[in-house]
């Protein structure tokens, strides 16, 4: 029985990383572009006026945000659009008739999910290295920081693609919540800048806590604590897998 | 024998409170050719649904050889290949990829998934095809597609659901041939069908399901020794002068057209001996309708099939 799943396991990542490669321009080339401009205009242009943030140059201080916002976006919209269009050409089914279960359909969705975003994230970290030198403060909190975000995301996205019943409803979510929170998320800015009002707000973001533990892995400083960003990780890691697997295992979307 | 399909009981009734099954009984033995008949909406698209996971159930039990699908779901997968009545596969990626991914989900490694996909690609004329993106392909090919891709696993039991419709007169026949030699092989077969024709050539068992209830579960055989009447189509050499026929109900359609009622006792060699007496010769003849086309009207209580 191992040796069934984890054919089927390895199948399932087989089809989705060959999915986002298949299309390539229109999923790994975007991130680098947009990257690359963020580093061009607010790192070099405007970045040179602001100086110092928390001690560091502002092209330091943004870099670890926007790999993140490369690694958020990407994780999510991969599981969501893959399992939506697989959901709205049936073809969804050819899982739904095998033996495969609900735990190995989410891992082949989720890993397909996880590579494009850390993919993105490297290619992002590449071009950073053409602007500024990259120190680290701690290889295990960035590489912890920015696998659980990619799960998270990947996750969401699952359970966008699971609710999804149009195209327009996979491309909501990410427009009007996800862009907006990350970008409020301290990207580009230290939460600690807000007035006490927008600090007090910002506690509510979640992305907040992301970006703040990946930041304290490169630069060892980060707004919020190192215990608190890993928790509220490991809490919407279960919450979301919790979800996700109930609505699977009903048939949610999926079984008449 | 093996029991390859056990349904007992089965019902479901979908959350608009339609009820579609009322406590479907129906076995299907190993090695069968099984025609599951029933007019649209009947349910016969429910029990396939439910028999590969893709319907829940509301009451009942269905094992697939033995592997019960509440108990031993993942077993009873194994035995199971389904050829849906959509196309159901990713259009961008190609033939190949879309069998041996499929294999790969029932266990199947990829070096036996690369073997295997040869050979039913290549039995089903598509292994020129095996780099195309399956969008690209015909209407037909993409039918042979999905009969290939339910095959990759090795299914004991494999259920097409209308695998025929739109798929032209040559390539229909290919496709019978190809099933006929998968059945005599082993696999149980369990057909649904737009085409009675098709069941009545194919099939050994048929069941009639209708509003939700199997009105019929028997062998073709004793299904088609029911049909009491017959009509014929015979053609005329040429316009007669004047026709009697004495004991059959008949009418001549047009000059050269006569249609004629024959009764199981009856037989038709005396309507031949009295046109010969009369010297009217016919140069052929056909049946009206397919002789289970005339039976699955009669019992469904009306004309629209599947």
């Amino acid at each position: 029985m191992f040796s069934l799943y984890r054919i089927a396991f390895l199948s399932l990542v087989r089809k989705e990383i060959n999915r986002f490669m298949r299309i390539w321009v229109q999923t790994l080339v975007p991130p680098v572009i947009t990257t690359s401009l963020y580093f061009i205009i607010f790192g070099n242009f405007i970045g040179g006026r602001i100086g110092e943030m928390g001690g560091f140059s502002f092209m330091q201080f943004i870099v670890p945000g926007l790999i993140m916002q490369a690694v958020i976006t990407n994780a999510y919209s991969n599981v969501s659009s893959s399992f939506f269009g697989q959901k709205f050409q049936k073809n969804i089914e050819e899982l739904l008739v095998a033996p495969v279960p609900t735990a190995i359909i989410m891992g082949g969705f989720l890993v397909g999910g996880m590579t494009r975003g850390l993919l993105a994230g490297l290619f992002v970290t590449i071009i950073s290295l053409f602007f500024v030198p990259i120190n680290v403060s701690s290889w295990l909190v960035v590489f912890v920081t920015v696998l659980m975000t990619s799960l998270v995301f990947s996750l969401a996205g699952l359970l966008n693609g699971l609710f999804a019943k149009s195209f327009d409803d996979v491309s909501i979510i990410p427009t009007f919540v996800l862009t907006p929170l990350t970008y409020l998320g301290g990207v580009f800015y230290s939460i600690s800048l807000l007035p006490p009002v927008w600090q007090f707000i910002s506690r509510f973001n979640p992305i907040v806590y992301m970006i703040s533990g990946f930041r304290y892995g490169f630069l060892g400083v980060g707004d919020m604590p190192l215990w608190m960003s890993m928790t509220i990780l490991a809490f919407f890691v279960i919450i979301l897998f919790t979800i996700c697997y109930r609505l699977i295992e009903k048939g949610r979307g999926l079984r008449s | 024998m093996t029991t390859a399909l056990e349904i007992h009981e089965l019902k479901k009734t979908y959350s608009n409170g339609k009820e579609a099954l009322k406590g479907i009984n129906l076995s299907v033995e190993e090695g069968d050719f099984y025609a599951l008949l029933g007019p649209n909406g009947a349910g016969k698209s429910t029990i396939i649904g439910i028999i590969s996971s893709l319907v829940n159930k509301t009451a009942g039990q269905v094992s697939v050889f033995g592997y019960n699908l509440d108990r031993e779901l993942v077993k009873a997968k194994q035995q199971i290949g389904i050829v849906p009545q959509e196309f159901n596969f990713n259009g961008f990626e190609t033939v190949r990829q879309i069998v041996v991914n499929q294999a790969g989900y029932y266990g199947v490694t990829r070096r036996e998934a690369m073997t295997r996909s040869e050979k039913y690609l290549k039995l089903l004329d598509l292994w020129d095809k095996k780099d195309a993106r399956a969008r690209m392909l015909s209407g037909g090919m993409k039918r042979r597609l999905m009969i290939a891709r339910s095959l990759m696993h090795e299914p004991r039991l494999l259920i097409l659901d209308e695998p025929t419709a739109g798929v032209d007169i040559e390539l229909r026949r290919s496709m019978w041939d190809f099933l006929r030699d998968i059945n005599a092989a082993g696999t149980t077969i369990i057909l649904t069908t737009h085409y009675l024709e098709e069941a009545e050539m194919l099939c050994r068992n048929i069941g009639i399901i209708n509003h939700g209830e199997i009105i019929e579960n028997t062998s073709m055989k004793t299904l088609l020794s029911h049909l009491e009447v017959e009509t014929f189509i015979l053609d005329l050499e040429k316009k007669p002068t004047s026709l009697t026929l004495t004991g059959y109900e008949h009418k001549l359609i047009d000059d050269l057209t006569l249609e004629i009622k024959v009764t199981q006792k009856q037989g038709i060699n005396d309507a031949f001996a009295q046109l010969n007496a009369q010297q009217i010769k016919i140069s052929s003849m056909r049946n009206k309708a397919n002789r289970l086309e005339e039976l699955f009207v009669r019992l469904t209580g009306n004309g629209e099939r599947s």
